[in-house]
Order: C-alpha cells, then sequence, then structure tokens
C-alpha cells in the first residue's frame, strides 16, 4: 500500500449535466466569477447522449457556498442536472503528465518509483522520462511531491472526473 | 409559407399577445422596421434613447404582469439597452429585449457597430440567445416570452444577426416548449407547508413580510386570507408596496432601510418573520448578524438560490406564492395576536406626525407635494418613483389599496427609470392616471422622453420634487461625511421653459398653499403636463438605518446624531 498525505476535506465535487449549446460554458464560468465562487478543478467534456456535455467541478467548500453553487447552477437554463458526489460513494480519477529531469544517474530511481506508484513510462529523452499516472487527485499530489527533489521539468493535470458509484444490490 | 426573419419576428411576437413595442432604429435592424408598417397591430413607440425603451418596456410589464418588448439596434443601440436590461434583471421584471447583430458573416470580425451583445448581458438575463440561423427563429422567440414570464420572471435578450432578419424559411410557430433545463417548482412541498402552520402555531409575535413576488404572483387575495385567518400584521418591502390594501388594518407599512419606524421595531422583536415572495435584501436587513435577532423563519419564494441566501432559514417553501399561500389557508387554523398588534400600533401611534400647520412663506415641506399627488388622484393611479429621497418619501407616504400601483427601481437604484417607466405604464393601461414622481437629477438623466410623449401622445403627469440638487447623495454627506457637500449642488435649467419648447403645459410651484391646486390642474389638463415643485434644500429622510448597522440602531430624529460608516 502507498501511503500519502490526505487533503483537508474542504474540496466539494459536482457532476452537472447540461446542454451542449455554444457559450454554455461561458455561462458557467461567468457564474462562478460573477459570484466570486473559487473553481479548484473543471472538466467538460461529451457524454454518450447527443446534446448533453457533463462537467465536473471541484470547489473550495472553505471559501465557496456550495448550497448556492448548486442553486445558481441550477437557475442556468441549459443546466439539466447538478450532483453533489462529495458525500456519496464515488469515483474520481485524475491524469497527470509528469516530465522528470534524469541527469545524474537517477533515471533507475525515478523509474522505480513511476513503477511504484503505476504510472507508465510515455517517452524517454536524453536527460529526461515523462510519465502518465492516473489516479485520485491525492495520488497525483503524492508523485508530485516524490518527482520534485529529481527536478519537475514540466508538469500538467487535467482536473478531476468523478462518477458515483453504482448501488451494491 | 415562406417567410423572412423580419416577418417571422413581428409573426412570433402577435401570437406571443405583444401590441407594444419600445424601440429605436438604426443599421442593421432596418430591414425589420421594413415590414412593421405591414403589422399595425404592433404599435412601436419611438423613443429618444435606448435606455428609455428598456425603461419603458420594464414599466408596461410592472403595470400589467405581461413580458415588455424594447427593440435595439447592434452595438451602441444594444450597449444603451444594458442599464434597463440590468434594473429588469435585479427587480424580476419581465421583458424580451431584441437587438439587431451584424451578419453571422461577419461576427468576431470587428464589423461596423459590432458589440458581442449576448457576451455583456449575460449576466445581467434570466437567459439570453443569438439566433445564428432563421429557422430557429420562431422558437426562440418562443421560449424567450416564455423564460421571461415564469417562475421568478426577468429579462431575456433575443440577438439576431441581419443575415438572419433577411433570410426566409418556412413559418410556423412551435405548440410547446421543451427546455428539459428548465422547470420552475410552482407547487410548495406539503410537508414543509404543514411545517410552516405548526411554527405559525407556537409564534406569539409573527410578522409577514410581503414582497415583490406576491404582485407578480397576483396573489393580493391568498396574502390578505393568509393574514386575517392568522391575525398577522403585514409589512412591505419597496416592492412589495401595493401587495397589501393600506387600509386593512392588519398593514403596518414599509420595512427597511427608510421603513416605518415601528416596522423596524417589530422586525427586532418579532419571534416568527414570514418572508413571502421577497429575498432578504441588504436595504431590508441591514446588518445581516443583527437582524430579526429573536426570530424563526418561514421563507416562502419561488426561487430556490433566495433560500437562506442571505438569512438563515427554519422553513423554506419553494414554489409559486399564489399555490403556496392557497394551501397554506386551507391548512390554517385562527389565530389570534391582539396584544403584539397593540404593541407595533402603540409603536406607531408614538410616532405619528403632530397635525402641523404649514408655514406659507417658507419653502414647500418635501413631503407635501407627494401627500397631495396622493391625496387628489383618483384611482386607477399609478405612481412611478424615480431614485432618491422622493422615491423613499412616495414609498413610506403610499396611500392605495390596489396592485402595481406603485412602480420603481429597487434593486438596481437607476436613476432616471421613471420617466420612460412611467411612459411605459400609461401605454400598458391607458386607463390609469400615471404619476411620474422624479428628483431634479434623475429627470435630467432621460428628459429627452419628453419627446416621445407628445409624439406618441401619452398621458403622463410628472412631478419633480427639486431641491436644487442630488438630495440623498447629500443626505449621505451631511450625515456621514461631515456635511462635505461635493457634487450635489446642480445647475438647472427652466423646466417651465424646457417643456414649452416641447409644447408641454408647465408650471413652478414654489409656495405651499398652491401646491394643491397645481396638481388639481395637472389631473384636470388634458396630455402631459409638468410641474416643478421648488421644495425645502436640506431635508432628509427618515427614519434612516444607517448604512451597516442594524435595525436596532436606526436613526428616527430629524436631529441627527454624529454618525460614523462602519
Amino acid at each position: 500500500m502507498i501511503e500519502y498525505a490526505t487533503r483537508p476535506v474542504t474540496p466539494h465535487t459536482l457532476v452537472v449535466l447540461m446542454q451542449d449549446h455554444p457559450g454554455v460554458l461561458n455561462r458557467v464560468s461567468s457564474l462562478f466569477r460573477q459570484r466570486g465562487f473559487n473553481i479548484e478543478s473543471l472538466t467538460v467534456s461529451n457524454t454518450d447522449t447527443p446534446g448533453i456535455s457533463r462537467m465536473t467541478l471541484v470547489v473550495d467548500g472553505n471559501t465557496t457556498n456550495v448550497e448556492q453553487v448548486q442553486k445558481q447552477l441550477y437557475k442556468l437554463i441549459e443546466v439539466t442536472k447538478v450532483t453533489e458526489v462529495t458525500h456519496e460513494p464515488h469515483v474520481s480519477r485524475e491524469l497527470a503528465l509528469i516530465k522528470v529531469s534524469t541527469t545524474g544517474n537517477k533515471r533507475p530511481e525515478i523509474l522505480q518509483l513511476i513503477e511504484v506508484y503505476k504510472g507508465v513510462v510515455v517517452d524517454v529523452g536524453a536527460d529526461s522520462v515523462t510519465a502518465e499516472i492516473t489516479g485520485p487527485r491525492d495520488l497525483i499530489d503524492a508523485i508530485l511531491g516524490v518527482m520534485r527533489p529529481f527536478g519537475i521539468k514540466e508538469f500538467v493535470r487535467t482536473g478531476i472526473i468523478a462518477m458515483a458509484r453504482g448501488s451494491a444490490n | 409559407m415562406k417567410l423572412n426573419g423580419a416577418r417571422i419576428l413581428c409573426e412570433s411576437l402577435m401570437r406571443e399577445g405583444v401590441d407594444t413595442i419600445f424601440g429605436y432604429p438604426g443599421g442593421v435592424v432596418i430591414p425589420l422596421y421594413d415590414v412593421f408598417p405591414e403589422y399595425p397591430s404592433l404599435r412601436h413607440i419611438l423613443v429618444r434613447h435606448e435606455q428609455a425603451a428598456g425603461h419603458a418596456a420594464e414599466g408596461y410589464a410592472r403595470a400589467t404582469g405581461k413580458v415588455g418588448v424594447c427593440l435595439a439596434t447592434s452595438g451602441p443601440g444594444a450597449t444603451n439597452l444594458v442599464t434597463a436590461i440590468a434594473d429588469a434583471h435585479m427587480d424580476s421584471t419581465p421583458i424580451v429585449a431584441i437587438t439587431g447583430q451584424v451578419p453571422t458573416t461577419g461576427i468576431g470580425r470587428d464589423f461596423f457597430q459590432e458589440i458581442d451583445t449576448t457576451g455583456i448581458t449575460l449576466p445581467i438575463t434570466k437567459h439570453n440567445y443569438l439566433v445564428r440561423n432563421v429557422a430557429d427563429l420562431a422558437r426562440t422567440i418562443k421560449e424567450a416570452f416564455y423564460i421571461a414570464s415564469t417562475g421568478r420572471p426577468g429579462p431575456v435578450l433575443v440577438d439576431i444577426p441581419k443575415d438572419v432578419i433577411v433570410s426566409e424559411t418556412l413559418f410556423k410557430y412551435p405548440d410547446t416548449i421543451d427546455l428539459p433545463g428548465y422547470k420552475p417548482t410552482t407547487v410548495g412541498n406539503m410537508r414543509q407547508v404543514r411545517q410552516a402552520i405548526s411554527v405559525i402555531k407556537e409564534a406569539k409575535r409573527p410578522l409577514i413580510l410581503a414582497g415583490h413576488g406576491v404582485i407578480v404572483s397576483r396573489a393580493y387575495d391568498e396574502l390578505k386570507q393568509f393574514a386575517e385567518q392568522a391575525q398577522i400584521p403585514v409589512m412591505v418591502t419597496l416592492h412589495g408596496i401595493g401587495s397589501y390594501p393600506c387600509s386593512n388594518p392588519l398593514y403596518f407599512g414599509m420595512i427597511g432601510m427608510h421603513g416605518h419606524a415601528h416596522t423596524n421595531l417589530a422586525i427586532q422583536e418579532a419571534d416568527l418573520i414570514i418572508g413571502v415572495g421577497m429575498r432578504f435584501d441588504d436595504r431590508v436587513t441591514g446588518k445581516l448578524s443583527t437582524f430579526a435577532p429573536k426570530a424563526k423563519v418561514i421563507h416562502i419564494d419561488i426561487d430556490p438560490a433566495e433560500i437562506s441566501k442571505n438569512i438563515k432559514c427554519t422553513v423554506p417553501i419553494v414554489g409559486d406564492i399564489k399555490t403556496v399561500l392557497t394551501s397554506l389557508n386551507n391548512e390554517l387554523p385562527r389565530f389570534e395576536h391582539r396584544e403584539w398588534m397593540d404593541q407595533i400600533e402603540a409603536w406607531r401611534a408614538d410616532r405619528r406626525e403632530p397635525h402641523v400647520t404649514i408655514d406659507d412663506s417658507a419653502p414647500i415641506p418635501s413631503t407635501m407635494p407627494i401627500k397631495e399627488i396622493y391625496k387628489r388622484t383618483r384611482e386607477p393611479a399609478i405612481i412611478v418613483a424615480d431614485v432618491g429621497q422622493h422615491q423613499m418619501w412616495a414609498a413610506q407616504e403610499f396611500p392605495y389599496d390596489n396592485p402595481a400601483t406603485f412602480i420603481s427601481s429597487g434593486g438596481l437604484g437607476t436613476m432616471g427609470f421613471c420617466l420612460p417607466a412611467a411612459m411605459g405604464a400609461k401605454v400598458a393601461r391607458p386607463e390609469a392616471t400615471v404619476w411620474a414622481v422624479a428628483g431634479d437629477g434623475g429627470f435630467q438623466m432621460t428628459m429627452q422622453e419628453l419627446a416621445t410623449l407628445v409624439e406618441s401622445r401619452i398621458n403622463v403627469k410628472i412631478a419633480i420634487i427639486n431641491n436644487g440638487g442630488l438630495g440623498m447623495v447629500r443626505q449621505w454627506q451631511d450625515l456621514f461625511y461631515d456635511k462635505n457637500y461635493v457634487a450635489v449642488k446642480m445647475y438647472q435649467p427652466d423646466f417651465v421653459k424646457l417643456c414649452s419648447a416641447y409644447d408641454i403645459p408647465a408650471k413652478n410651484i414654489e409656495r405651499p398653499r398652491d401646491v394643491g391646486a397645481a396638481v388639481d390642474w395637472a389631473l384636470a389638463t388634458p396630455g402631459p403636463v409638468l410641474i416643478n415643485f421648488e421644495v425645502q434644500r436640506e431635508e432628509n429622510v427618515f427614519p434612516m438605518i444607517p448604512p451597516g448597522l442594524g435595525l436596532g440602531d436606526m436613526v428616527e430624529g430629524s436631529q441627527p446624531k454624529t454618525l460614523q460608516l462602519t
């Protein structure tokens, strides 16, 4: 088992379904800006239903009234469903690409760590290794921390996507 | 039959029951104006500035509950509408604003008179549309009217590019609406309704705070029945004025920053506040942490986002006011709150103005023209107030029993609202006597509309409560800025001469003894008239809750303490 630091439980994860109209993302971001809601992460893509987009939003419950966020989102005509999954059993995943410096014969050690974190090496350069990591955001935070001493040349993460778990029976 | 976008728009407006459009032509909407002569049942009223078209549409909507329509060209036409759209947004007023846009092929290329209208109006509309294809136009108009007028009403903007206005398609007006994300809750949850009743049952000192929602929902009869059945005193917000008959013994006047003193005292002592179609805005609550410290709160509103937005609510009921009050009334036992009512009545009686003889050698007291207007104007009447001291006096003195008789800009506090909104109200309800009561500052912001009154024969009676400048700003400078009067004294045109340039009969009134006769003269004179009442220069509006302070910090007297802004 990997031990990694857990974050304080202030992030709230909302899943938003909306009609895929031009400008709808603008409506959501404009709402957040106007009301001073803080977005930690936002991902959006289309779904298997034509015309419907799905957004996963993470907001900071310390600085933002999550109930107001949901109610204000519902006021947008194109938003059809808002679900908070924070307190439900749910799966949340994030994908990250991390390019680590391998100078000073650190490559074997780095490759080993990537394996420990169930990462996949996607590129090897003369003085760097790039790994792809998928997992909950804590895992991404953890590998970022572990790799930092080697020197991170580039780092990108997608933001969280989330889904409630299916019922047990 | 194939029709072009211009005709489709007109056909669609007619199907929505539109009879009046307040508008101003320009570049891209000329092809739209080109077809107006074919649709004589759509009365186009040509304003002198697009902002006025927007406020006129608001006045029309507020006077009738119907959707008001305004129209402007792209670019500056659209940006001039922005203030009125924002005003409608803050005051939940149903309007549909139609703007022209540059051709779709030009959008994004900084065409002449191009502006991102839907981008600009996104945060100040309930919804907005850019119609990129003429085939979507009829459906869009149908949706726009539906969204504007249902749920919590508000402004909807439809931006139509020039090529969409001129291109043709088969016209069929849709019968149904398909908006999966828009389903306003109208029926209150019965469990919440019963819970509310059990909370009311326990209350010894309950209050009803009635707001604009009562008027929007046309729930006056239901509110009256509710109040009478439960014997609960009724107080109103600025926009709730007219939601309850003023002559009813349960009516106790207006709450808030300049509300009647006894209402604010009552709120602080109440053990239950029932907010009906209102939103606990800061001008009502003052400092939130000290508002109604002893009270539980039942909050009835159609907009779920208003529940617990500002103050924590004990029992929320989301739904249409009329429907919710009906279900409450069906289950509500009769109650008595004699002692509580007597207490509020005593607070009110303590503060009743002593009868003073008016000194005719002194200038006119500021409230006198307003009182005389109320006294001498028979219903049906609509008072449209602008923004500032006169607005608060007009609200405090309001005496009528019928709804939708007091119209003003509340949420946005838009100076210049009054004259164009009065214009819209008069067009909507020609049988009513419509007064535009303005300050000398606000009047000068939209006084170009005098031309519209004459041209379109709109009979609005105008009263300027003229104290030589910006009275409310001066009051704040007086009370909170050491009387450091900056930018409040104003040069004034000769309003009577100004009116003579428009052929509008007008009078200057400077003596108290002439006030009543001047009001009678205005009422007896056909067509628009203006009276410029020269009133006392430095009167303040009281009571007042100083900004940032609580209801308990109310300043009542005309001898203000030295106050510090927090």
